[in-house]
């Protein structure tokens, strides 16, 4: 049999993209709804001779994962809400120092312990400033398993692409669901290894100066280069520095080089868009719901488009306004208070004409609420 | 190699504060790197923050500055991933056993080989002199300006109690012992722990009267006995320097080694 069929979870799907994409070490903690992915890891990475460690919380975790990057590993971890709100600080050194790793995400509703088995997209907007500090960063998320599958392994080719954090913003729903996931074939599906320095030992090696590409190679730890890292603004060579202008310098870099590059790191799926007066835009599990109303509407003759969004930070403005374009009414349909709504807003020329189809009460939204929020849009009642 | 050659010299002068004990703990653990011929290449040192934390910008080797408490966990994924590689964690008391109090316990848990170097000033020195675990009951900080009511850890039997298999203390009197201690330390399989008595006269001499450096360090002169002496036997209420325990248990890297071979089908 030349294709690789599985029936699994959508935390599997995640796990097997991750082996696919070349993850050589994880580390996490228990956490429901992501600790299937954990379990995965203990199981198959040793099996590759890769490692798993279980750390003592998530904060360790996402060190353990930072540390054995820079030996020129690859690496993820896996938490939920909490544990992803104890990542933030550590988050914020690998942005700072430039490390890639892929932390994901399975939300799961809160504040607070909050619902541990109910879904939630509540953590949008943490993904994109939990972290202190002016920073850009990249978050991505999917609907379906084969899907997931794909943005996995974008996640870790962005990751050693742009030497960023990348978050999978998974949620429970997805994550707990089965269905049918093809693995693709090796090499169907490219993957970016890392970029290692041709500075020949001897020669002076500068950790932080980009490329005229803008991307920085790297040397492991343990190699033929010795350097420095720090969480602490620093120059070329790894060093603090407080000097306005390499502080100022760094900061754009650390910025651009996610920005200027978003174009290549956008993705979406789009459904009827092109003649669509309603155009729901959606992501994650409720794009499930959406998806589902907007091709039994179109059955009916009801022009409903769907704009599933892939890649969630850094924000797909232009994209959104393009597909919006000739939209009489758009309807984002998340599970929050309107976390992507408020981008949406910020992207098409009529802000007005945006609505939120919403539920956060732990349940998963149906064709059904999105279909009473369209009525009342179109002042036909409930 | 001379000792001069693991220094980064450009860095220097260092930013510590004149009469502070950190010199003098890099000093002994240069001399400690230097009589094990270790090559720089080999080494990765992971520290925190604080001013102990500070001594990884000042070694020629892999160096990563790190989160304040973090940096076992850190060194954790160095080691995991590269087992290889000599692994020194040079921490500061409130670092390590405050903010980083339970990744210290874990880390000593699983005996993971690398060596923790807790250099105790008693003190938060570089914001300003802040109490730590280890400042003690009825001293002064600015944060207990009416006389500390927190007790302290005692780090030998601490990090014996969560399992590390090498435990030892000294202080930065002691410079020959503590470079031998520290000599000791990197050569033990497992997770090694060497607390090192380090005078901050700035923030924790000042505030408690304890006079100038050299008078803190005349007090780890008379305030200290080798463990097991006769000195010691004399006086039951001074503090023990030396090697409190060097055991054999299974390291946590060689372990997952093994168990790569379980899950391999090659053992």
């Amino acid at each position: 049999m030349s294709r690789h069929l599985k029936f699994v979870q959508g935390n599997v799907a995640c796990a097997e993209a991750a082996l696919y994409a070349g993850l050589e070490f994880f580390a996490g903690y228990p956490i429901t709804p992501s600790s299937e992915i954990a379990e995965f890891m203990a199981k198959r990475l040793p099996q590759s001779g890769g490692k798993f460690i279980q750390m003592e919380d998530e904060i360790a975790s996402i060190c353990a994962i930072i540390g054995a990057s820079l030996t020129g590993r690859k690496v993820m971890t896996a938490t939920s809400g909490p544990g992803f709100s104890l990542m933030q600080e550590a988050l914020g050194y690998a942005v700072m120092t430039e490390i890639p790793c892929v932390i994901v995400n399975v939300q799961r509703g809160g504040p607070s312990t909050g619902l541990p088995t109910h879904v939630s997209q509540g953590d949008v907007n943490q993904a994109r400033y939990g972290t202190h500090g002016e920073h850009a960063i990249v978050a991505l998320t999917a609907s379906t398993h084969q899907d997931i599958f794909a943005i996995t392994v974008d996640a870790f080719n962005f990751a050693e692409t742009y030497r960023t954090p990348v978050i999978l913003l998974l949620d429970e729903t997805t994550g707990h669901l089965r269905e049918r996931l093809d693995v693709p074939k090796k090499d169907e599906i490219a993957t970016v290894g890392r970029l290692k320095t041709s500075v020949q030992q001897g020669v002076d090696y500068h950790p932080y100066l980009p490329r005229e590409d803008g991307r920085l190679p790297m040397s492991d730890f343990g190699g033929a280069h010795r350097y420095n890292v720090t969480g602490l603004f620093h120059d070329m060579w790894g060093f603090p520095t407080e000097s306005p202008k390499i502080v100022y310098g760094l900061i754009r870099h650390l910025v651009d080089k996610i920005e200027h590059n978003a174009d290549q790191m956008t993705r979406w799926k789009e459904y009827y868009t092109d003649d669509a007066p309603t155009v729901l835009i959606s992501y994650g599990a409720a794009s499930r719901s959406a998806l589902h109303l907007v091709e039994n509407r179109r059955k009916r003759g009801e022009k409903l488009g769907l704009l599933e969004l892939q890649t969630l930070w850094p924000f797909p403005h232009a994209l959104v306004r393009e597909k919006c374009r000739h939209a009489r009414a758009v309807v984002v349909v998340e599970m929050n208070m309107g976390q992507v709504l408020q981008q949406v807003k910020l992207a098409v020329d009529q802000p007005e004409k945006v609505f939120l189809a919403n539920r956060i009460d732990g349940e998963l939204i149906t064709p059904t609420d999105i279909q009473n929020i369209i009525h009342v849009i179109q002042g036909k009642g409930v | 190699m001379p000792v001069r050659d693991y220094l980064r010299e450009r860095f220097f002068p260092h930013m510590w504060c004149p009469g502070c004990g950190h010199g003098t703990v890099l000093n002994a653990l240069l001399r400690a790197v230097e009589k094990l011929g270790l090559d720089k290449n080999d080494i990765v040192m992971v520290s925190g923050i604080g001013c102990s934390a500070r001594i990884s910008g000042y070694v020629d080797f892999h160096t990563m500055h790190t989160l304040h408490g973090r940096a076992l966990a850190f060194a954790t994924g160095v080691k995991m991933s590269r087992p290889e590689l000599t692994v020194l964690v040079p921490m500061g008391d409130g670092d390590a056993l405050a903010i980083g109090g339970n990744h210290f316990l874990h880390a000593a848990r699983r005996n993971i080989d690398m060596t923790a170097i807790i250099m105790n000033n008693r003190i938060y020195g570089m914001t300003g002199g802040q109490f730590s675990p280890l400042t003690g009951y009825g001293c002064f900080g600015t944060t207990a300006p009416y006389g500390n009511v927190d007790h302290d850890f005692d780090v030998v039997e601490l990090s014996t109690a969560a399992g590390a298999t090498f435990v030892a203390r000294s202080t930065t009197y002691h410079v020959i012992e503590l470079a031998d201690i520290i000599k000791k330390a990197i050569t033990h399989k497992g997770f090694s722990v060497v607390e090192v008595l380090s005078q901050c006269p700035t923030n924790f001499g000042r505030r408690n009267q304890l006079g100038s450096a050299v008078e803190m360090l005349e007090t780890y002169k008379k305030q200290t006995v080798p463990l097991n002496s006769k000195a010691a036997q004399d006086a039951p209420d001074k503090i023990r320097r030396g090697i409190f325990v060097e055991k054999e248990r299974p390291e946590y890297s060689n372990e997952y080694k093994k168990m790569i071979r379980t899950a391999t089908g090659e053992s």
